[in-house]
């Protein structure tokens, strides 16, 4: 039993930071219709910044300082790029998020050479454990599950009841009809590029400590995050966090039961086989989640 | 304005082939070919092995080079990726015409372009440490870091002891992990070690806590990893975190202060075999290797202000063996250099005394490793 909830926390923790890449996806698509694939250059953007950061100033404002700077990077790029490209397809899009993620990981290799760092512990350090239900792990994993867990609140608070959430609502459910009613899309595809930057720097600073940061991470999670992103059901951000939680604990329990060097095909034999079943995802609309031409 | 701009152009072009010819009958460099992987996964290897390059180079051009001609060292960044490694012995081969091709940093890429240079007869000389490199034999393949068996014996040996027959075995699925794997389980046999637990894991893993509940759950008495990638640092974390308490044997590997920095006070105690760069300081005075690791370290340390690393060794041997046989040869035809270095003996390099011959294309004996440890975040000498 022991051994079960160790897996278990095993999971939750990769699938907590593949989650917060999942909502990240499905919160551009929903409101934008595109796949934007430098979504893990913005988890690795937040580690990068974090740790150089953290030299000059104390933890908690490093992290702050990181999540707004890539933030603001998120949105710079969706004024720079996407705003003035819109009369192009989706396709189109897609492909240049592709060259964006390679721009910006040559980038943070010139910036930051190809050496792989980290943040210090938020509690303790290393070898640190705390002993939970007879599993044992690293106090970090609270950190990761309380963090990107209040995140994803605080998130789902936004869109109900804040008047820029609903517009993101609105704009994910029907974008011309938004448009009519008066909302500036332009804007609120701005602020979704800005949020799921600055959720995905979340997710870098807080994994940093355990897993590391390297300037190449973010395309292994652009993948794994869309998987979860599909699983859940695209365009539906909460929905991403059900995928992402899925997907981390398929990837744990697998090594129980085969060897470890299975764990991804066996992540992505399940969403084969759920995407049989269910085409749109766990918790994906039926018609809602078609590309749209904007 | 067109016109003036093309004949300004081609008056510097026509000036710039001149003063090539002018240079070129006595002047003309020996071109060393190098793929590192500078970038990417293999960065630990490669980036120190590049940087030690260069500078061996600039050193000895700035001693008035080798046979009165400067050397010109011709480096590519694989990227760790052997599919580029591939493109780029094709191209340092029929494009620049090296003489002799140094790297790559590791065994899969070395094993791609292996058949490569062997066809074109090129002298390959690999920075990357898998056995399969040099056995079977390729007349033209040489390889300098110590052989994979030798340092799966050095472990075992000392596991043996400590007591220690149960083990946990983990690899990366890098050329390096896999080719270590082998000869872990193929050892094993041999030296009746129970393999409990196998595990394989992709290399660029974050977290690793599931597969080493898997290995806790069987009971082991040791681990064994086997990778190059940041593993080395995650694994060590991992196991104190989940309270696996049992010692960590790592492969020569490990050889990078900075892995050791990345795992923090995890690293305390971790055992592996290395060269005795690392150790340089501690050895007596009378160490045969003593000179040239004092030197290689001095400079190295005082030309990037960071610390050496066994990688960075590999080349600097790598060039070492080649420009002895160059100089042996009297000659840069590539037959004759090829010749030279199968007859250097007793030379001292950073990985050990070389002694190479017609059936050995690593001149590296046992005696070439020591069992190291960590010890308040630096390397020591591992003593039970």
């Amino acid at each position: 039993m022991a051994e079960f909830f160790q897996y278990a926390l095993s999971g939750v923790t990769m699938g907590s930071i593949y989650a917060a890449v999942a909502v990240g996806f499905n919160l551009i698509y929903g409101t934008t219709g595109i796949l934007n694939f430098a979504q893990g250059e913005f988890v690795m953007l937040g580690g990068m910044i974090a740790v150089s950061l953290a030299a000059f100033m104390p933890l908690p404002l490093a992290v702050a300082a990181a999540m707004l700077i890539v933030a603001l990077c998120g949105g710079a790029l969706e004024i720079l790029f996407f705003r003035r490209l819109r009369s192009h397809s989706a396709l189109h899009m897609i492909v240049i998020t592709i060259g964006l993620s390679i721009v910006v990981r040559e980038a943070a290799l010139h910036v930051w050479d190809e050496s792989v760092r980290s943040l210090p512990y938020f509690t303790g350090n290393e070898c640190s454990s705390v002993h939970l239900a007879g599993a044992a792990l690293s106090p970090q994993v609270f950190w990761v599950l309380g963090t990107v867990g209040l995140a994803v609140l605080v998130l789902h608070t936004f869109f109900r009841y804040s008047l820029a959430g609903k517009a993101m609502r609105a704009c994910a459910s029907n974008y011309e009809a938004a448009m009519l009613v008066g909302i500036n899309t332009a804007n609120v595809r701005t602020l979704a590029f800005s949020v799921s930057a600055g959720l995905g720097a979340l997710a870098g600073c807080v994994i940093s400590p355990i897993g590391m940061t390297q300037y190449d991470m973010g395309t292994d999670l652009a993948i794994k995050g869309f998987a979860a992103a599909i699983l859940g059901g695209l365009g539906n951000p909460m929905a991403g966090v059900a995928g992402g939680l899925l997907v981390g604990l398929a990837e744990s329990y697998s090594v129980k039961f085969l060897p470890a060097a299975y764990k991804d095909a066996t992540a992505f034999a399940i969403l084969l086989l759920v995407l049989f079943v269910r085409p749109h995802g766990l918790f994906g609309r039926r018609q809602g989640s078609a590309v749209r031409e904007a | 304005m067109k016109r003036l701009l093309t004949t300004i152009l081609a008056g510097i072009t026509a000036a710039g082939m001149a003063m090539a010819a002018d240079e070129k009958p006595a002047q003309e460099p020996i071109k060393i070919g190098a793929i590192f992987g500078v970038t990417g996964p293999a960065a630990f290897l490669g980036a120190p092995e590049a940087k030690t390059a260069e500078m061996l180079v600039d050193q000895l051009n700035a001693k008035g080079g080798l046979l009165g001609r400067k050397l010109q060292l011709v480096l590519k960044d694989s990227g760790g990726s052997p599919e580029k490694a591939v493109s780029f012995a094709k191209q340092l081969i029929e494009e620049d015409k090296v003489l002799a091709i140094i790297g790559p940093s590791t065994s899969g890429e070395t094993m791609q372009i292996k058949p490569i240079c062997e066809n074109a007869k090129m002298i390959l000389i690999s920075c990357a440490a898998a056995e399969v490199i040099v056995n079977p034999l390729a007349k033209y393949v040489f390889k300098v870091p110590q052989k994979d068996s030798q340092a799966v014996t050095w472990i075992y040996n000392t596991m043996k002891a400590a007591g220690i027959t149960k083990i946990g075995i983990l690899s990366d699925n890098s050329g390096f992990g896999q080719a270590g794997k082998a000869q872990l389980e193929q050892l094993a046999k041999v030296q009746g070690m129970e393999i409990a637990a196998d595990e394989v894991y992709d290399k660029a893993a974050k977290d690793l806590t599931d597969i080493l509940t898997k290995v806790k759950a069987r009971d082991v008495q040791a681990v064994v990893n086997w990778s190059i990638v940041p593993a080395q640092s995650i694994i060590p974390k991992n196991m104190k975190q989940i309270g696996l308490n049992v010692p960590l044997y790592q492969s020569h590997g490990f050889g990078n202060v900075k892995y050791v920095k990345a795992a923090g006070e995890a690293a305390e105690g971790i055992i592996f075999p290395s060269g005795r760069l690392l150790v340089a300081e501690s050895l007596p005075a009378d160490n045969p290797q003593k000179a040239v690791l004092m030197a290689y370290k001095h400079d190295y340390e005082s030309r990037y202000k960071e610390d050496v690393s066994t990688f960075g060794g590999h080349a600097y041997d790598a060039v070492l063996v080649l420009t002895s046989a160059i100089q042996k040869a009297g000659s840069t035809d590539r037959d004759k250099v090829r010749d030279a270095i199968e007859t250097l003996k007793g030379l001292p390099g950073t990985a050990g005394i070389f002694n190479f011959s017609p059936e050995d294309h690593n001149g590296l004996a046992l005696d070439a490793f020591e069992m190291l440890t960590v010890k308040d975040g630096k390397f020591a000498e591992y003593k039970k």
